[in-house]
């Protein structure tokens, strides 16, 4: 748990490590994911977006830091509260707006929602709605990456929920197993929609399940993008150099509901209270601050342009098109679907509205 | 051509395929040093090494998850199954993973992975190991499913499978192994999925099987010929998409449709197979559709109970004559 007594500032050998440019860059990138969330959470309230809508806010330390200490020919995975990573991994705040609202110009063109962003060409694979269903994904990346001796590492996040699906564990045995350079992530926001982990896992120092499988297991304080940063740069050299994979247990917090409609009844108000008081986004300001790596005027412009990116990203996908209902029978295989000829097997006709 | 067994057809379309593209690789329970646990990929460690014939731990699940993760990054997996009957631990990264990643993308990535490995009763394994899955898959869009009748189709098929961009299940029969059968040599001897094969020419009734199922329903046609029903046999090869253009023209010219299969009915081959006749064809119907399929029960073990459950040539000729009003 991030400690209370702890100071609104971020590490200070971390900070060191990770340097004026990068940490300014990082307080960006939070502020960029908070924002557009935010915008996220009013279009939903106002109708525009619908489905399910998991928001990061509260954890973007973990994306931010985490993904701030790979390389762009790495690989990167998540489940369905993805909308932070997808930011990151180039799919631009339109075009994840635009996925919200189920507009042609999505980062999954329409098809897959607030769930399923993804950009291969910068190597984000998603966005996965099966609680721990990804995670045998990133380890066959990481084979991939093994089988042509590439050199690049996959980055794979989950939530501490997912961690007790059998998946985690035959996955983390392969990786171990066949030396594959893949970094696990569990991103222990403490809750699993309303089942807190107390009552789901046996344990609660979660990095220990790595010694079942022969690896290295790191707890990091997710509130802290400095901390954070570093401890994927140590685990991504070893995933490179020496072929290792890592478990890592990223401690964080979401401070919204599970999803849009979860008001959140299980935990008190004082709880969440205390836990915004360790905010990434806070720490990450007071340091820059503290240090005079940037001034308020600095922090508060980069804020106003991150709102900007939202509002203009709401405004584009609200502009944008549906999906064309002519092709509604493609991406299901590589050649389009035929099945109106094809075998009678659908009596529906539906015309372009 | 080559006399060969389905075995060692199936050998060689994955060896001609390793050979021929470096992105192809095996992996599954057994499949290097013990080399298949139906010696289906026998060798092929000796020849292609560990990097690209994989042993796997017991967990099918993570090991299909790993072939559909690397699949999406650019290399092309053989998952083998030790039996389809363990498949149901994959189902999920089946189902959820390989099927759908390309629609849930918009179109971003190809999953050119083949699911193979042995598929329905063998004899006497009772409940858990005598499963016709091929119905499951079939239910999944994104998902394509074939099965082989003979060795030399399951060549071309299996080749043509790996050669898909797109997930291939593909379901061997497993006490076919032993069978012989002619198999073209040619390095590109590959044939078109979802095409169906018109096995046997007739003009009275025409009777659909695939796999194993198809051997009864030649022994039927036979036997049918001899008391002057002339049945047309239809071996689909692919389940998933149907050839319904090739089913079509058949009904069209008999007017009469014995499905045969397997698996059990309820949402069954023939279920699927009866909607689509009856929908399009209706009018050149001349007989319900009728199928014949496993009993709905699970399998038991005796000898006598598990050939009462399978159907059987006697079977398909019954629902011929049946649909033929001829009792
Ligand atoms: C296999 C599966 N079971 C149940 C669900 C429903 N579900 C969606 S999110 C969730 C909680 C997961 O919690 P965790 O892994 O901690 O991730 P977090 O939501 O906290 O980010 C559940 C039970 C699901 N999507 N998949
Ligand atoms: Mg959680």
């Amino acid at each position: 748990m991030a400690k209370t007594e702890q100071a609104a500032t971020c590490d200070a050998e971390a900070t060191e490590q990770v340097g004026r440019e990068k940490l300014r860059g990082f307080l960006q990138q939070m502020q960029l994911i908070r924002r557009f969330e935010e915008r996220a959470a009013r279009e939903y309230a106002s109708g525009r977006i619908s489905g399910f809508c998991h928001l990061y806010i509260g954890q973007e330390g973990v994306a931010v830091g985490a993904l701030g200490a790979l390389e762009p020919r790495d690989h990167v995975i998540t489940a369905y509260r993805d909308h932070g990573h997808a930011l990151l991994r180039g799919c631009t705040p339109r075009a994840v707006m635009a996925e919200l609202m189920g507009k042609v110009t999505g980062a999954a063109r329409g098809r897959g929602g607030s769930m399923h962003m993804f950009n291969p060409e910068q190597r984000f694979h998603g966005g996965h709605g099966i609680v721990g269903g990804h995670i045998p994904l990133a380890t066959g990346f990481a084979f991939a990456s093994a089988y042509e001796q590439r050199g690049d590492v996959t980055l794979c996040f989950f939530g501490e929920g997912a961690m007790n699906q059998g998946a985690f564990y035959e996955s983390l045995n392969l990786a171990s197993l066949w030396n594959l350079p893949a970094v696990y992530v569990i991103e222990n926001n403490q809750y699993a929609m309303g089942t807190p982990l107390s009552r789901a896992s046996a344990i609660s120092d979660l990095a220990m399940k790595a010694t079942a499988f022969g690896m290295e297991g790191e707890v990091v304080d997710g509130m802290d993008v400095t901390l954070v940063n570093a401890c994927i740069a140590r685990a991504a050299k070893r995933a490179r150099e020496e072929h290792r994979p890592t478990l890592i247990e990223a401690r964080c917090y979401r401070f919204r509901g599970h999803s849009m409609s979860d008001p959140a009844k299980y935990r008190t108000k004082d709880e969440v209270d205390e836990r915004k008081a360790h905010d990434p986004i806070t720490l990450a300001t007071h340091t820059l601050l503290e240090r005079k790596w940037a001034s308020e005027d600095e922090v508060k412009g980069w804020d106003d342009e991150a709102k900007d990116a939202a509002a203009d990203a709401a405004e584009f996908a609200a502009d944008s098109p549906q999906p064309s209902l002519s092709d509604l029978g493609r991406y299901v295989y590589a050649e389009p679907l035929s099945w109106r000829l094809d075998d009678a097997m659908t009596p529906h006709v539906r015309e372009e509205g | 051509m080559a006399k060969l067994s389905f075995r060692e057809a199936l050998n060689q379309a994955m060896d001609e395929e390793m050979a021929r593209d470096e992105r192809v690789f095996l992996m599954g329970e057994e499949v290097g040093h013990y080399d298949g646990a139906y010696k289906v990929s026998q060798g092929l460690l000796a020849k292609y090494g560990e990097r690209r014939v994989v042993d796997t731990p017991i967990t099918e699940l993570s090991f299909a998850g790993v072939g559909i993760g690397a699949s999406m990054v650019g290399l092309r997996p053989i998952i083998e199954m030790m039996t389809f009957n363990f498949c149901i631990l994959a189902l999920d990264q089946i189902w959820n993973n390989a099927a759908k990643m390309r629609l849930m993308s918009g179109g971003q990535y190809n999953v050119p992975i083949v699911f193979r490995g042995p598929n329905g009763a063998a004899h006497m394994l009772s409940a858990q190991h005598s499963q016709a899955t091929e119905n499951w898959f079939c239910n999944v869009p994104g998902l394509k499913v074939v099965s082989p009748a003979t060795p030399g189709d399951g060549k071309g098929l299996l080749k043509a499978a790996i050669r898909d961009d797109d997930p291939v299940i593909f379901l061997e029969s497993e006490i076919m192994y032993n069978d012989v059968g002619e198999v073209p040599d040619a390095e590109d001897h590959v044939l078109a999925l979802g095409k169906a094969h018109v096995v046997r020419e007739g003009k009275d009734v025409t009777l659909i099987g695939y796999s194993h199922g198809l051997k009864a329903v030649v022994a039927a046609a036979e036997a049918l010929a001899k008391d002057g029903i002339d049945a047309e046999v239809i071996d689909l090869r692919t389940l998933r998409p149907l050839d319904m253009e090739t089913i079509a023209r058949s009904v069209r010219k008999t007017h009469r449709v014995v499905t045969v299969e397997e698996g059990w009915p309820f949402g069954g081959i023939g279920a699927e197979l009866a909607y689509r006749i009856q929908h399009a064809l209706f009018e050149y119907l001349d007989a319900p559709v009728t199928r014949v399929t496993q009993l709905d029960m699970p399998m038991p073990y005796a000898e006598n109970l598990e050939a009462a459950c399978l159907p059987n040539a006697r079977d398909v000729i019954a629902a011929a004559r049946a649909v033929s009003y001829r009792t």
